[in-house]
């Protein structure tokens, strides 16, 4: 199979090609920028287009009025960009609108930097637009997932009528790779029989969402939560790394669960029985894999934020498990060493680093 | 004879009509349809000329002209 | 007896929502009446504005899209992108296009957008209870300049479509009004036309309209036509303030 040499950005942008991707509304931001130039190359060629918007409001909006007409599209920035966006992810969510919405995270808050970091956790996986209401979020940890979990986003969000949030970070957009073209997946989809294409032969259709009564708000937040249940029954997905006999567990993703993974190898030389849980799907945040665990003495999560993603761990085991972080912010990376020294230090263990 | 029809429950009394009917063919009726506004009536039907002044200035497209 | 005047099979049976005497609806019959008339009902989809006028997607019997307050032409690029050959067109208040919405009113004329955009002044923000807008005048009372319109401190009033007509993209303005049977018959052939550009591809066309707000002026309907003929008129630049070559070889 064909492999190429590409930046994650640039996966991301090819496999949104591949997945029939039509349009694409951006706005230039580091470090997420090539996937609007990548695509201003190729994606006409493809027979679809690109359309650089005076911000990054309109650009979510206009892939609001783009997925109404069922075509498939999407937007990506990073952080900053990303905040701008948050409204129209609550009325993408709300009108049930598939949408790829791409967030190549670097370091905040305010301006920033334009090094790697995982601080938007929150934002993305909590929601940070206003209301109730939930979007899947995928964490690629190399090259190849931010290729394959693209492709995994546009047939979830035309699954569930949602937009779905590809979540990487500053180092894995830049870091090049060698990209394996995967053809799309033959995904059974539900067909769109709810778009506004022009009423012709059909009764006319509205999509909006708001509601003049109460009872009626209800009803719709009703349903909607439903839609959100299923999507967290149905749609955690994680990996296991070495966890069958593991004693410790690391908990990271993204580019810390590849951290993670190195650390695993690290202690596993010196005999501790240390596993690595690696979240894919960071909503809904993979509780199952917390349930069938042997009998775990400690976890540390490995975070580029200020400790995130610990409290869904911690809700994720009930606080049964003393649950640590290890992070570091600003932009720098943490090293498999520092994630050893942490969890000697954290669970009192005898390591050589 | 040209003919002006009032939609009762649609005529919310805004007096628009009767402002532009050039021959005061409509008033302000007594009775209120089902939101309260007392509908606008027909007082001169054999004065109308069918110009359907009425019925461009209505907010509501509550009226119907015949001619 | 033939009908001489009824209603227009682009409007539904659903009621308009607005307060006695407002104008929306005036403006709401004559863009039905043009769909009707040039047979794009079909073909057509709306973008609703969030406002007194955010309820109209029910109101008109082609497709409608609503999206947040001021986003309706972003909303409508998106649509206009994805089906070049659907006719699209977006209904704004004052507010929502050229206070929260002006980026996009900007852009859309900029890039020559392919749609039609509708604004509606009636120099308040209507729906939230006639706070000052964009477009109130110099001096008029609203809940939020209690005192009057104050130049000094907020500004005098943005003509909106005078500073669209001077963007290249934009190949058809007119700014019109429905406070008389004479302006109301001018300004649907102001939508007739925009929507002729559109069909032809010629580039973005846009109408404003001015409207009134009787409630929140604390006025009756027909002395808010009056007000409106006395305030808003020497204000905001009437009529045909650009046609292309194109256009009016249409």
């Amino acid at each position: 199979m064909r492999r190429q040499l590409l930046k994650g950005n640039e996966a991301i942008a090819e496999a949104a090609i591949r997945s029939g991707c039509k349009l694409f509304f951006g706005y230039p931001i580091t470090p997420s920028t090539e996937i609007i130039e990548y695509l201003s190359r190729n994606l006409p060629k493809a027979g679809g287009a690109v359309l650089q918007g005076e911000d990054e409001i309109a650009s979510i909006n206009m892939c609001y009025g783009a997925a109404a007409t069922g075509a498939r599209v999407m937007t990506a920035s990073s952080s900053p960009g990303y905040s701008l966006k948050q409204e129209g992810m609550s009325y993408l969510a709300a009108a049930e609108l598939p949408v790829v919405v791409v967030n190549i995270n670097r370091n905040g808050p305010g301006l920033g930097g334009l090094g790697p970091s995982q601080g938007d956790y929150f934002q993305c996986t909590k929601g940070g637009g206003h209301g109730d209401y939930r979007t899947i979020v995928l964490a690629p940890s190399k090259g190849q997932e931010m290729y394959d979990y693209t492709m995994k986003a546009f047939d979830l969000a035309d699954k569930y009528r949602t937009p779905v949030v590809i979540l990487a970070d500053g180092m894995l957009g830049q870091t090049m790779e060698p990209i394996e073209f995967k053809e799309r997946p033959s995904v059974e989809l539900p067909e769109k029989d709810w778009v506004t294409t022009g009423c012709i032969g059909r009764p006319k259709r509205k999509i909006s969402m708001y509601n003049l009564t109460n009872e009626a708000g209800e009803e719709i937040s009703l349903k909607l939560q439903a839609k959100f249940n299923k999507m967290k029954d149905l749609e955690q997905q994680w990996e296991n790394y070495c966890t069958d006999d593991a004693e410790y567990l690391l908990v990271g993703y993204g580019t810390c669960g590849r951290v993670g993974k190195s650390a695993v190898q690290l202690a596993r030389q010196q005999g501790i029985k240390l596993g690595l849980i690696r979240p894919i799907t960071l909503w809904p945040f993979p509780e199952k894999a917390f349930i069938s665990l042997p009998k775990i003495k400690g976890i540390l999560t490995v975070e580029l934020n200020a400790g995130q993603m610990v409290e869904d761990v911690k809700l994720a085991v009930k606080c049964s498990i003393p649950v640590q972080s290890h992070t570091r912010v600003g932009g720098m990376l943490l090293s498999e060493n520092s994630v050893l020294k942490k969890l000697a230090e954290v669970f009192q263990l005898e390591v050589r680093v | 004879m040209p003919k002006v029809e009032i939609l009762e429950a649609r005529c919310k009394s805004c007096g628009l009509c009767i402002e532009f009917c050039p021959k005061k063919v409509l008033k302000i009726g007594e009775k209120a349809n089902a939101k309260g506004y007392y509908f606008v009536e027909v007082a001169k039907p054999d004065q109308c000329i069918g110009c359907a002044l009425c019925g461009t200035m209505c907010p509501d497209v509550a009226i119907t002209v015949y001619k | 007896m033939e009908k001489v005047f009824s209603k227009t099979k682009g409007l539904t049976d659903v009621p308009f929502t607005y307060c006695p005497g407002c104008t929306h609806g005036i403006i709401h019959r004559l863009i039905a009446e043009v769909l009707e008339e040039m047979d794009l009902l079909e073909n057509t989809i709306g973008v609703a504005p969030v406002g007194c006028s955010g309820f109209l997607l029910d109101m008109f019997s082609c497709d409608f899209v609503g999206g947040p307050h001021g986003r309706a032409q972003a909303v409508a690029t998106g649509i206009k992108r994805a089906m070049p050959e659907r006719t699209v067109f977006t209904y704004q208040g004052d507010g929502d296009i050229a206070a929260i919405g002006t980026s996009h009113a900007i852009h859309v004329a900029a890039r020559g957008e392919k749609i039609t955009s509708i604004m509606v002044n009636n120099a308040v923000f209507g729906m939230t209870g006639g706070q000052m807008a964009p477009t109130t005048i110099g001096g008029q009372v609203t809940t939020t300049s209690p005192y009057g319109r104050d130049c000094a401190l907020a500004g005098p009033p943005i003509d909106l479509p005078k500073t669209i007509a001077t963007l290249e993209g934009a190949v058809y303005v007119a700014a019109g009004s429905v406070d008389s049977p004479k302006n109301v018959a001018q300004t649907k052939k102001m939508i007739k036309k925009a929507f002729q550009v559109q069909q032809k591809g010629l580039g973005f066309s846009f109408v404003s309209i001015l409207s009134t707000c009787p409630t929140n002026w604390g006025l009756s309907p027909v002395d808010s036509l009056n007000w409106l003929r006395k305030n808003m008129m020497p204000v905001y630049q009437l009529g045909e303030l650009k046609a292309t070559e194109e256009v009016n070889a249409l």
